[in-house]
């Protein structure tokens, strides 16, 4: 029942973030294809790019067509490179997914163990200093933006060290200072998540009674405490993941991955309309479809969540 | 602001967002001119004594240049932050003021953009308002608006519920003057104080779109735009990328320094940890009991501030024998429990006497020794069977942990015995239920599970802190019974804690009366009713309705409160509410023999007077 309503909140979703992508275009003020190709441009060319985008045809016509052409997989050609943006994105996603993957993946690795020490070692106000460089330790990483842990990160390793790779993708080491510009800030932030939830967990009446069960302690928390905490580190996880898809933009851009982000952001200053259009519209998509996943995930593993959310 | 000096975030945050703020006014005219200047002769170079952070491709300074952005960049952050508040408040409050299904529209909409990454928000909206300034801004305050929106909509409920808004309502306010007049001013402190951390993001995002070129475009430059044009060359001067870097971070984390300390501020409460000091003990030379199954004496808890919630109790459990502990809540008897269960949680201190279980001092016990013999010989149940159970394990591998850890079990014949002990609870088709979470139980049924976790072992000792108090009452009688049979049939002694003088005076053999910390009458179960000797006692059991009481006269309570562990001073804590208090009460009656098995602290108890005032 869960699953039905959740599948028809992303359909309802899916149609909004059409209509917006179509939309966007249209909401651009003044003549964007003039704008894209530049005032010089001969008057055939910017009539045969508009015939291209069917900017011509009624609105209902166009937004009809948009449609057909998305379920069809086709997005249009590129105004600058000529290329079929299907085919850009078919190149590159792959790429985004696999960094902002592999970085949620090391992101939660890292920030679960490391939020749960924090708050078994701050249980009921125990140990002030650690709280206190913990909490201003972790506030202090998020602050800092991504693309400025990529720059630092590169000017360290690659440029003072001469370790690492500072660009492109090719071979696993290339993937090593991307992830990490990616899951600094990341992590931080999911380890005050994962401490303040060890905490609720850690004052949870089941804990006590494993406690009057003289338990060893390793046993609580491992066996005890943590399974408890997957629930929510679940649902960070697939907000993490959307997080850092988005994030990697900033990062593809500094350390020129082949990825979607650099893309977006080239074609967004060469006006190159289709190709953005396109790129923005799968950052939805993923975005929706990745919260549908973890939705239904959630609603199996814990059936208890969904009825209190619904 | 003096609240937020006391911090030392708040001061590095203070002290960040003051100098930016101060470089923002005095930038632009101190070094505009410099940053300006374009030296072709020294273009491009690194760091040197007269260009501390090198020079841009026109040969200008790039350290003035940072400084007199700072304006630039501020101005962008606050812009965008008053268009993101601004969108996000309307957004939070229009569902309080528009029609239910026009308000259900909104929030979802709100719901749907907050899941929304904010950078893709802003993309969007630059792509559609243009490159530039104008388009970035847009787009940073479209993208703060959805999560200001669902915090405005979080803190309007929760005034919304307020009996003031309620009583607006029903005087037929209009709902946006109820939204303007009610809502609005009550919820703009916590509003306010996320506008400052909202303002570091804002900053920062800025200039994350300026740097992918995608804000603030040439000849214009903030923060965002100079790292872009120094990042190309980082690999030769890695010096050109730190200041704009340094200033992004430094004024963007001066924002999220002084939010957060705001939002610490409003949420502190007073409690300020003092020092902790032990009660002292005195050594105890009386030979210990040696058939008895629990003895304490002298247990005490302290916390840190001298506050001492259990005074010195002393007791005494024989095999088989059940105690019930009875006070109002806050009296210690459930501390009482934990520390002799050696479970009082940080920061609490326990001191003992002696506290032997079964013969052996727990207090001088190895901490394995100690935890293997509590593990397998006291058993403990609490209040609420529904939060005791582990909701992600299932029952049977709670009780067969027990004796996989304590007795090194192999896994199925750990397992066999939990479903034995299910069995011996009687938990119906217990080979079934021992794999089911305990979400599949009822209440009734997962107290007996907890139960049965303490007959894994061979318990001595069962304590049961309020076991039947979040229990229906046909459930309340057979967890009684069971724990009933569960000592008759063990031998262990039972401690029952419960501030129902009923239940406990149909299950025990013996009650204790613990009032602010200490037990001021010990009595046989028998005597209750008749025999009681102090006020407190006699006043618990006058509280009792039975089948004699007369329903037309209001149940009989006992005026004022209990003093809390820390105000109790050095007379009888009771003294205040007791109707035969006088001079000498201001001394601490000690518990004193009153008969057999029974003890009473009371300068009263006997006296004829105490019989005529509480009859």
């Amino acid at each position: 029942m869960f699953a039905l309503r959740r599948l028809i909140r992303f359909a309802v979703s899916m149609v909004v973030l059409i209509t917006a992508s179509f939309a966007m275009i249209h909401l651009i003020p003044g003549d964007p294809i003039r704008a894209a190709l530049g005032m010089n441009a001969p008057l055939e060319l910017v009539n045969q790019r508009r015939a291209e985008l069917g900017l011509d045809d009624p609105i209902p016509m166009q937004l009809l067509a948009y449609v057909q052409q998305i379920l069809g997989g086709d997005f249009g050609t590129s105004f600058m490179t000529r290329e079929p943006v299907g085919q850009i994105i078919a190149d590159r996603l792959p790429h985004t997914l696999a960094l902002a993957g592999a970085a949620t993946i090391f992101t939660l690795i890292v920030a679960v163990p490391l939020g749960m020490w924090a708050g078994i070692r701050t249980e009921n106000g125990r140990n002030r200093g650690t709280e206190l460089g913990f909490t201003s330790g972790t506030g202090a990483l998020t602050v800092v933006p991504e693309f400025l842990y990529s720059i630092a990160l590169i000017v360290v390793f690659s440029i003072a060290l001469g370790w690492l790779p500072p660009a492109g993708r090719d071979g696993l080491d290339s993937y090593i200072l991307p992830v990490l510009a990616l899951s600094i800030g990341a992590i931080a932030m999911v380890a005050r998540l994962a401490r303040v939830e060890t905490l609720r967990e850690l004052g949870a009446d089941y804990v006590r009674l494993a406690r009057a069960k003289r338990l060893p302690v390793l046993r609580i928390y491992l066996r005890h405490v943590l399974p408890n905490t997957l629930t929510s580190t679940l649902t960070v996880g697939g907000l993490l993941l959307t997080g850092l898809i988005a994030g990697s933009v900033l990062v593809e851009f500094v350390f020129a991955w082949p990825g979607l982000g650099g893309r977006m952001v080239e074609s967004i200053t060469q006006k190159d309309y289709p190709v953005a259009q396109a790129i923005i519209f799968v950052y939805g998509a993923i975005v929706l479809v990745v919260n549908l996943i973890v939705d239904l995930l959630l609603s199996k593993l814990d059936p208890k969540s969904t009825i209190k959310e619904t | 602001m003096r609240q937020l000096l006391r911090t030392p975030t708040g001061v590095i945050g203070l002290a960040l967002v003051a100098a930016t703020v101060i470089l923002a006014i005095v930038g632009p005219p101190i070094w505009g001119e410099a940053a300006e200047t374009i030296d072709a002769g020294a273009a491009l170079q690194g760091a040197s004594a007269e260009h501390l952070l090198g020079t841009d491709n026109l040969g200008r300074d790039i350290l003035a240049r940072v400084l007199a952005a700072t304006r630039f960049s501020l101005l962008l952050a606050v812009l965008a932050t008053v268009i993101g508040v601004g969108l996000g408040l309307l957004l939070g409050v229009l569902p309080s003021v528009l029609p239910r299904r026009a308000a259900r529209l909104v929030t979802g909409a709100v719901n749907a953009l907050v899941a929304f990454p904010a950078l893709l928000l802003a993309m969007f909206t630059a792509v559609v308002s243009g490159l530039g300034a104008r388009g970035a801004v847009l787009g940073i305050g479209m993208a703060i608006a959805p999560g200001f929106a669902r915090l405005t909509q979080t803190l309007a409920a929760s005034v919304a519920g307020a009996d003031y808004v309620a009583a607006a309502r029903l005087l037929g306010v209009p709902r946006w003057k109820i939204a303007t007049r009610h809502v609005l001013p009550n919820i703009a402190e916590p509003v306010i104080l996320n506008v400052t951390a909202v303002l570091g993001t804002g900053l920062v995002a800025m200039a994350g779109m300026s740097f992918l070129g995608l804000g603030v475009q040439p000849p214009e430059y903030d923060w965002g735009r100079l790292l872009n044009e120094g990042f190309g060359r980082i690999y030769l001067d890695p010096v050109v990328a730190l200041g704009p870097a340094a200033a992004i971070i430094l004024a963007g984390l001066g924002f999220n320094m002084v939010g957060e300390a705001l939002a610490k501020s409003a949420a502190r409460t007073s409690a300020s940890a003092g020092p902790v000091s032990a009660a002292e003990v005195a050594p105890d030379d009386s030979a210990p009991d040696a058939d008895a199954v629990l003895e304490v004496k002298d247990l005490t808890v302290t916390f840190p501030g001298g506050v001492t919630p259990v005074r010195g109790i002393s007791l005494t459990l024989a095999p088989g024998e059940i105690v019930g502990l009875v006070g109002e809540s806050g009296s210690g008897k459930s501390l009482s429990a934990f520390a002799i269960g050696g479970l009082v949680p940080y920061p609490g201190t326990v001191t003992s006497g002696r506290l032997r279980l079964n013969g052996t001092e727990l207090t001088e016990l190895g901490q394995a020794k100690r935890r293997k013999l509590l593990g397998t010989s006291m058993a403990m149940v609490f209040q609420d069977p529904m939060a005791s159970l582990n909701p992600a394990l299932t029952v049977g591998g709670q009780l067969a942990e027990v004796a996989t850890v304590h007795q090194g079990a192999k896994r199925s014949a750990a397992w066999a015995r939990a479903v034995d002990r299910l069995k011996h609870v009687r938990i119906p088709d217990p080979e079934k239920r021992a794999r089911q979470h305990p979400h599949e139980f009822s209440g009734g049924m997962r107290q007996r599970a907890v139960i049965a976790i303490g007959l894994m072992g061979s318990p001595k000792l069962i304590i049961a802190d309020e076991p039947t108090t979040a229990l229906d009452v046909t459930v309340q009688r057979q967890i009684l019974k069971l724990l009933r049979e569960v000592s008759a049939d063990t031998g262990a002694a039972a401690l029952f804690i419960s501030h129902d003088i009923a239940v406990v005076s149909e299950l025990c053999h013996r009650v204790v009366v613990m009032y602010a910390g200490r037990i001021v009458e010990e009595l046989p179960v028998s005597e209750l009713a008749g025999g009681a000797a102090h006020p407190y006692t006699k006043a618990l059991v006058a509280s009792l309705p039975d089948l004699d009481t007369d329903k037309g006269e209001p149940l009989a309570a006992i005026p004022g409160t209990q003093p809390a562990p820390a105000e109790a001073g050095t007379g009888c804590a009771f003294a205040a509410r007791c109707a035969l208090a006088d001079q000498r009460c201001g001394e601490r009656p000690p518990l004193k023999e009153f008969g057999k098995a029974h003890t009473v602290a009371c300068w009263h108890a006997g006296t004829v007077e105490i019989e005529v005032a509480t009859r």
